[in-house]
């Protein structure tokens, strides 16, 4: 749904981009992720058409980014870093507007509208001027703005940015919901969101690709095993050799309270280890998966150059 | 065009929100009419003495006394009021970061450009038509020439369409409205005193210089002349404008 091949933007020397390859597939929530300067609103602003790319290819929906700029802007939904509202507008008259320019036609214009203010659970300001609502409504605004013609991509650059807890929550909540209808992009440097929010991510860093893939894959090539944290109420040494006997099991270690339990990809050791507990009388307190978490895969792939 | 004329009204709408459209309005409409008031009331005074001797009877003429004066006051008005008009139309947009929005839209650059330019120049009406009502009881009072009188309206609208092309162009280079105003009504002064150069200069660059100044096409509408070179130079002159904005967002976009 959205490609791009060796996608490379220069600001005069400064390379923002450089030889960008991916590819998201259809009705997935994606996640751009890099520090800050890395390149990912340039690479947004490039799919969106809002920039030229220096050299490369990128594809939207089965259109050409810079041949077919025209039909990619009519299935792009995009939501930029600053929100881009009139202040001076209403709720109502604001969305109205951008339905007008993304070509809604006239008699589907107010259906258009009234969707995306359901959807975005913006009905109770409809009726207000923009300047005056709060922060998480205008952020709200700006992704009803990017729906309102109901496209079949929405890239969002930064989503939650300056938003409270509980606001952060509403949108990410709202994005889930997109899944499968839309396929969405969203960049963030927040990790816990993309956990919680994407299929997969792009790890970007200076402009350069580090990593691409389903979370679980990336994960998969950074660490050798798959395995389980376990807390149990009691640790003899007795516990370790009954776990070693297991077939399959690569790896038990003991650490504090906890037991790790490893064993290579592809295998699901979980169901024997949870009978043998059983059988032994053994109470488990905790279990939780012991695969590399994000942070700790972001940190490897941006500082220690992991370049897939 | 519907998408042209949604940026219109999103326009108009920014325009008559805020109190810019009505400031420039109403100031315009006094000036006008105080201008319009002191040129008539020294009619006045003039035609009752003049009256006494036949003489003179045939020089009393309203159009050259009270209009042809009046629309000169109202040219350099425009100058003065109109680069206020034209400084927000881009500069907002990217200050606001709105122009994002605008250049993602499946609308081409020239529709955008148009379309903000129509606003301006239905601001550009609204001030014209509304200081022309107290001129137009002249007809129901006295008999002036038509024509001379529609031309010098034409010609003022025409000369505020070249300044708002010239404004937004300025509008599209920065986004700072003061900056986009203050650049605007500098070279709109710049091109009205390029007549006061040609008195000065020779031969062909009298001609070229005396070409380029807005106010010498002026002269001939309100005298009651419509020539094509006229029009023309106030068509191109509005055109290059625009030109050059698509131009500029263009460039930038492609830096």
């Amino acid at each position: 749904m959205i490609e791009t091949e060796q996608l490379t933007k220069k600001y005069g020397d400064l390379v923002a981009v450089k030889d960008l390859s991916f590819k998201v597939e259809e009705g997935k929530i994606w996640g751009l992720l890099g520090p800050n300067a890395a390149g990912k609103t340039t690479t947004m602003r490039i799919l969106t058409g809002y920039l030229p790319a220096t050299a490369g290819r990128a594809s939207v929906a089965g259109y050409d980014v810079f041949e077919q700029a025209e039909a990619v802007k009519q299935s792009i939904g995009y939501l930029p870093e600053n929100v881009p509202l009139y202040p001076e507008m209403t709720v109502d008259s604001y969305l109205g507007f951008v339905a007008e320019i993304k070509k809604v036609p006239g008699p589907k214009k107010k259906e258009a509208v009234n969707r995306a203010v359901e959807i975005t659970g913006l009905s109770s300001v409809r009726r207000r001027l923009i300047k005056n609502i709060s922060r998480g409504f205008k952020q709200r605004l700006g992704i009803a703005q990017a729906l309102i013609h109901n496209p079949k991509v929405i890239i969002l650059d930064e989503p939650t940015i300056g938003l409270d807890p509980a606001q952060i929550v509403e949108i990410r909540q709202l994005i889930k919901s997109f899944k499968g209808e839309h396929t969405v992009m969203l960049s963030t440097h927040i990790l816990a969101e993309v956990k919680e929010v994407c299929d997969g991510v792009v790890i970007i860093n200076e402009g350069k690709l580090m990593a691409s893939g389903s979370l679980d894959e990336l994960a998969q090539s950074f660490s050798q095993n798959d395995g389980i944290f376990l807390r149990l109420d009691r640790t003899d040494s007795g516990i370790r050799d009954l776990f070693k006997q297991l077939p399959g099991i690569k790896k038990v270690e003991v650490e504090g309270s906890e037991i790790r339990l490893e064993w290579p990809w592809g295998q699901n050791l979980r169901t024997p280890i949870i009978k043998t507990c059983l059988d032994n009388n053994l109470e488990i307190k905790e279990m939780r998966s012991v695969a590399m978490n994000i942070e700790e895969l972001y940190l490897r792939i941006v500082s220690g150059g992991m370049e897939q | 065009m519907k998408a042209l004329w949604s940026i219109t009204k999103k326009e108009l709408l920014s325009y008559f929100t805020s109190p810019i459209a009505y400031v420039v309005i109403a100031v315009f409409t006094l000036l006008s009419g105080f201008f319009f008031y002191s040129l008539i009331s020294w009619f006045n005074m003039v035609a009752i003495q003049i009256l006494q001797n036949p003489y003179y009877y045939q020089q009393v003429n309203i159009n050259q006394m009270v209009f042809a004066p009046l629309f000169n006051n109202l040219s350099i008005v425009l100058l003065l009021m109109l680069p206020v008009i034209s400084m927000r139309l881009f500069s907002e947009e990217k200050k606001m970061g709105t122009e994002e929005l605008l250049l993602t839209s499946p609308i081409s650059v020239t529709q955008i450009i148009l379309g903000k330019y129509l606003a301006s120049l239905i601001v550009l009406l609204a001030m014209l038509v509304l200081s022309a009502i107290p001129t137009i009881l002249t007809f129901i009072y006295g008999n002036p020439e038509p024509l001379p009188y529609f031309l010098g309206y034409l010609g003022l609208f025409l000369l505020g369409a070249a300044f708002l092309g010239l404004g937004v162009f300025w509008s599209a280079l920065t986004e700072n409205q003061i900056v986009s105003a203050v650049l605007t009504f500098g070279t709109l002064l710049l091109f009205w005193v390029l007549s006061w150069a040609a008195y000065s200069a020779q031969g062909l660059w009298q001609d070229v210089l005396s070409y380029l100044s807005f106010f010498e096409h002026f002269d001939n509408m309100t005298r009651g002349v419509l020539d094509t070179s006229d029009l023309s130079y106030y068509l191109s002159f509005a055109f290059f404008g625009l030109f050059l904005t698509h131009s500029v967002i263009q460039f930038r976009r492609w830096r």
